[in-house]
């Protein structure tokens, strides 16, 4: 069973690492996590972007939610906001392109343009 | 919604949109009775007496960009098809209360889903809300609490990654514990 010695270990671990995580300064990730977000796939969309984040050891990123963004009917939909403040809406995400949007947007700041909302097909 | 751990995600964001700072779920078994109960209970703005009477109507929402609020009456129904109810409880400026039930062996029963990672996208997306979650089998009980988890790792954040990962595994182990062979669905 997992237990609290365990949270101190990482505690640890995480005050040695000299960068701890800033939350202002780098890309926002924002997951629409409403009824129908919710219902269309958001969660698991949301999960791989924690996972592929952590796989990397990327803290120039942080991830949250939003309520519903206004198009139901595109969802799973997930804005990335640049530091520079350039938003980018990518739509009917699935966990599998969480990969590409993490190492093309977030690692090289090139978005995915096939995932944005002006290629969504209708 | 597939699971039960999905309609919790849409009812607590609820809770936060109504700006609580503490939210507490608790998820129950009893047995004897072959039921499951869930129940949300926030520290947010509450409804009024008008609001809540019409609460589960789907053409009730708070939101003023739309007309429709489905997350609440979506729920009650999942309830109601495994010999269930939903009733919710609520004051203005003292908060709300959500309890659910389920017949645990009903054909239509939704499963527990993954509750792990609705909490610890929660805590993720979150940190500055004390969620508190309770699992209980009528023997045994975990809770777990997110404060105290942010007591322990001090100036560390609680939104680190290998922290909520802590938060998934941990979740999930305590609901194998307490569970496991009690839901048909999770296996101890």
């Amino acid at each position: 069973m997992k237990s609290l010695a365990e949270l101190a270990a990482i505690r640890e671990k995480a005050l040695k690492e000299i960068s701890l995580r800033q939350s202002n300064d780098g890309y926002k990730i924002i997951v629409g996590m409403a009824t129908c977000g919710i219902a269309a796939g958001a969660r698991p969309v949301m999960n791989s972007f924690v996972e592929e984040l952590k796989k990397r050891n990327l803290t120039n990123a942080t991830v949250s939610m939003t309520g519903c963004v206004g198009v139901c009917r595109l969802e799973p939909m997930v804005e990335v906001i640049a530091p520079d403040g350039e938003k980018t809406t990518y739509v009917k995400m699935s966990p599998e392109m969480v990969e590409k949007i993490v190492v093309e947007h977030i690692v090289n700041g090139k978005p995915v343009k096939e995932y944005t909302i002006g290629n969504a097909d209708n | 919604m597939r699971d039960i751990s999905l309609h919790l995600m849409d009812i607590i964001q609820n809770s936060i949109t109504a700006n609580s700072n503490r939210i507490v779920t608790t998820i129950s078994t009893d047995n004897e009775k072959d039921f499951l109960y869930i129940s949300i209970k926030d520290n947010g703005k509450g409804m009024s007496k008008e609001f809540l009477e019409n609460v589960i109507d789907p053409f009730t929402t708070s939101r003023t960009t739309r007309k429709v609020g489905l997350g609440i009456p979506l729920f009650k129904e999942s309830a109601e098809r495994a010999e269930g109810f939903l009733s919710i409880e609520s004051e203005l400026g003292k908060g709300t209360l959500v309890s659910v039930s389920y017949k645990i062996s009903h054909i239509d029963r939704l499963p527990l889903g993954d509750i792990a990672q609705t909490f610890s996208q929660l805590v993720m997306a979150s940190p500055e809300i004390e969620f508190e979650l309770k699992m209980n089998n009528g023997s045994d009980s975990i809770q777990i609490n997110t404060v105290e988890i942010q007591d322990t790792l001090g100036e560390v954040p609680i939104t680190n990654f290998e922290v909520i990962e802590w938060i998934n595994n941990y979740i999930t182990e305590s609901i194998k514990c307490i569970f496991g062979g009690v839901l048909d669905e999770i296996l101890s």
